[in-house]
């Protein structure tokens, strides 16, 4: 087996040998009142992964990052079938609380959406929520250095974190995210409102946090999934039945998306020659 | 379409290239363009127009309120008919006394019902309702709150008094802070809900951590703004508060002097001395409304709005 050195490296597959589960995803079906949004999409994740959901707009890819930490609840005329093991756990069994889901799931957003208030209560916030009792100065501190934000912010915690440029709200928003220690990191595009350095710092930064939080990517960018992501799921859109139906057409490593893929649907797509 | 205003663009046939000069000229002499002039005049005029009122009024309070204006003014009592001196001490606090009253029973009730109305369920029947019915409060003439207030407190505990006054300018309070807040509070960035939800926030978390605060700037402009409109009500308290020579005292069971009323009173009497204090009492009000008014537009410019 052939690694390479270096820090940023893509693992190779089954370079890791941890296979241990920690979320196992079936989406059979997926309604937005009558419109059938999502479905047949499988995505089994292991612990210590980034993996990369891709494939054009409106293939249903947010939708299905949503379905892991139930964001979609709040959509009215929400149904799902399928289910979502957490660690073994099905999160849409009846008597779980989606509030507690998503409190063991942190989750970053398209835009940076920070609290219209200072960095400290932005990264305290999810602390607070959980009523921690230990040292939350500690902790913030802690969260904004695994977000490389900390040497940008140390001398202004107390200010507005509305002031910072978008990268840094961005990786606030990460900061804020990590600090409750979330089992799943779930980012929902996060770079697509960034330019390319602040790009390439939040793409560093899920390279470092990998080891700690299992990550889900959403992204547009191709060549970010094969910058990050140890595996990749395509995902497509079904227009044969009228609406706009999204499925998984493939789920692999990444190397093998980009190079070997199964299915012609995704060469086509890879190699850029529809979107 | 007339020719007036800058050369007609002679449009090609698609395909064709375009052949004539290019004609950008200003033409200074067009009716077009003296009809513009003409209206930009027009309308500066109107709005000099429209602030000569309250340029005029401000004037003579000033004016007026100056000449008897002296520190005692602020801690002496009103004077009898036909004596020297005298203040305005019992009115000044008296107002105050019903605006803080009427801004404890608002504030709780308007910010509430925002937070229902903006927040938790905008589009049911009960918010509808609920947005229709302060609007029409907002526009209402204010002595059918002195009314209403008169029967259901005055009527019912047998005295006019400041609590039936403030129970009046609440009235007129709630639904100017309920819109203003509601305004406020759907003006909160759907995507930082979003974030707080994410977190594991629960509604209600969501409400108290993240909307509410974000809103707060908007909440406030809404609060000194009915503050400054109940200060400045004359017609509600003539049931309620009536007036009164003395000083308020606990637990404000007797008629209770304002500013407004002892304009109203003063300003029909013969003597010298009480029409001043009419004045006193009037530039006093107008800058207690005017704080208020400049209050709310500060705090209003210091929200962060979010990029």
């Amino acid at each position: 087996m052939t690694t390479q050195a270096g820090p940023n490296t893509l693992s190779a597959p089954g370079a890791k040998p941890n296979h241990d589960l920690v979320i196992d995803c079936r989406i059979d079906n997926l309604h937005y009142g009558e419109f059938l949004a999502l479905r047949d999409v499988e995505i089994p994740i292991s612990h210590g992964t980034i993996t990369a959901l891709i494939g054009p707009s409106g293939c249903g890819k947010s939708t299905a990052l949503r379905c892991l930490n139930r964001m979609n609840d709040l959509v009215r005329g929400f149904r799902f079938k399928g289910r979502v093991l957490l660690r073994g756990l099905d999160i849409y069994d009846e008597g779980i609380d989606p509030v507690a889901v998503r409190r063991n799931i942190g989750m970053v957003f398209q835009q940076p959406n920070p609290f219209a208030m200072s960095i400290y209560k932005n990264v305290a916030f999810g602390l607070k929520l959980n009523r921690y009792k230990g040292d939350i100065a500690n902790r913030v501190e802690q969260a904004l250095r695994d977000a490389a934000l900390w040497e940008e912010v140390k001398e202004k915690l107390h200010t507005s974190s509305l002031a910072l440029s978008g990268g840094q709200q961005q990786r606030l928003c990460i900061a804020r995210a990590i600090a409750t220690e979330p089992e799943v990191l779930l980012m929902d595009e996060p770079c697509s409102a960034l330019d390319p350095i602040a790009t390439r710092k939040i793409e560093d930064l899920m390279r470092d946090l990998k080891q700690r939080f299992t990550i889900v990517i959403v992204t547009h960018n191709m060549d970010q999934a094969r910058r990050v992501a140890d595996r990749t799921a395509f995902f497509y859109v079904d227009t044969s039945q009228g609406g706009r139906t999204g499925y998984l057409v493939e789920y692999a490593p990444t190397p093998a998306i980009f190079d070997s893929p199964r299915e012609a649907l995704t060469r086509e797509y890879v190699a850029g020659e529809f979107s | 379409m007339s020719s007036s205003g800058p050369a007609a663009l002679p449009i090609p046939e698609p395909g064709q290239r375009r052949v004539s000069r290019l004609n950008l000229r200003r033409s200074l002499k067009s009716w077009h363009t003296l009809f513009s002039g003409g209206m930009s005049v027009l309308a500066l005029a109107m709005s000099a127009l429209a602030l000569a009122p309250l340029v005029s009024v401000l004037f003579m309070v000033v004016v007026r309120g100056a000449e008897k204006l002296r520190p005692s003014v602020f801690w002496e009592l009103p004077p009898a008919a036909g004596m020297p001196g005298g203040g305005i001490g019992n009115a000044l606090l008296g107002t105050i006394l019903m605006v803080v009253i009427a801004s404890v029973i608002a504030v709780p009730i308007g910010v509430l019902a925002a937070v229902f109305v903006g927040e938790l369920a905008p589009d049911s029947r009960t918010a509808t309702a609920a947005r229709f019915a302060a609007k029409v409060l907002t526009g209402m003439p204010s002595i059918l709150a002195g009314v209403f207030a008169y029967t259901v407190v005055v009527l019912a505990t047998g005295n006019f008094s400041a609590w039936a006054g403030g129970f009046a300018l609440s009235i007129l309070m709630v639904p100017i802070v309920m819109l203003t807040a509601a305004d406020a509070i759907r003006g909160v960035p759907q995507k930082m809900r979003e974030a707080a939800f994410g977190m594991g926030a629960t509604r209600s978390q969501v409400v108290w951590h993240v909307v509410l605060p974000t809103a707060r700037p908007g909440i406030l402009t809404g609060v000194m703004l009915s503050v400054a409109r109940a200060a400045g009500e004359t017609a509600p308290l003539l049931f309620t508060a009536l007036f009164f020579d003395y000083w308020p005292h606990a637990p404000f069971l007797e008629p209770t002097s304002s500013l407004a009323v002892l304009i109203y009173n003063f300003a029909g009497v013969p003597y010298p001395e009480q029409i001043g204090m009419a004045w006193v009492a009037a530039l006093v009000l107008v800058v207690l409304v005017l704080a208020a008014n400049i209050t709310a537009q500060v705090v209003s410019g210091q929200s962060e709005t979010p990029r």
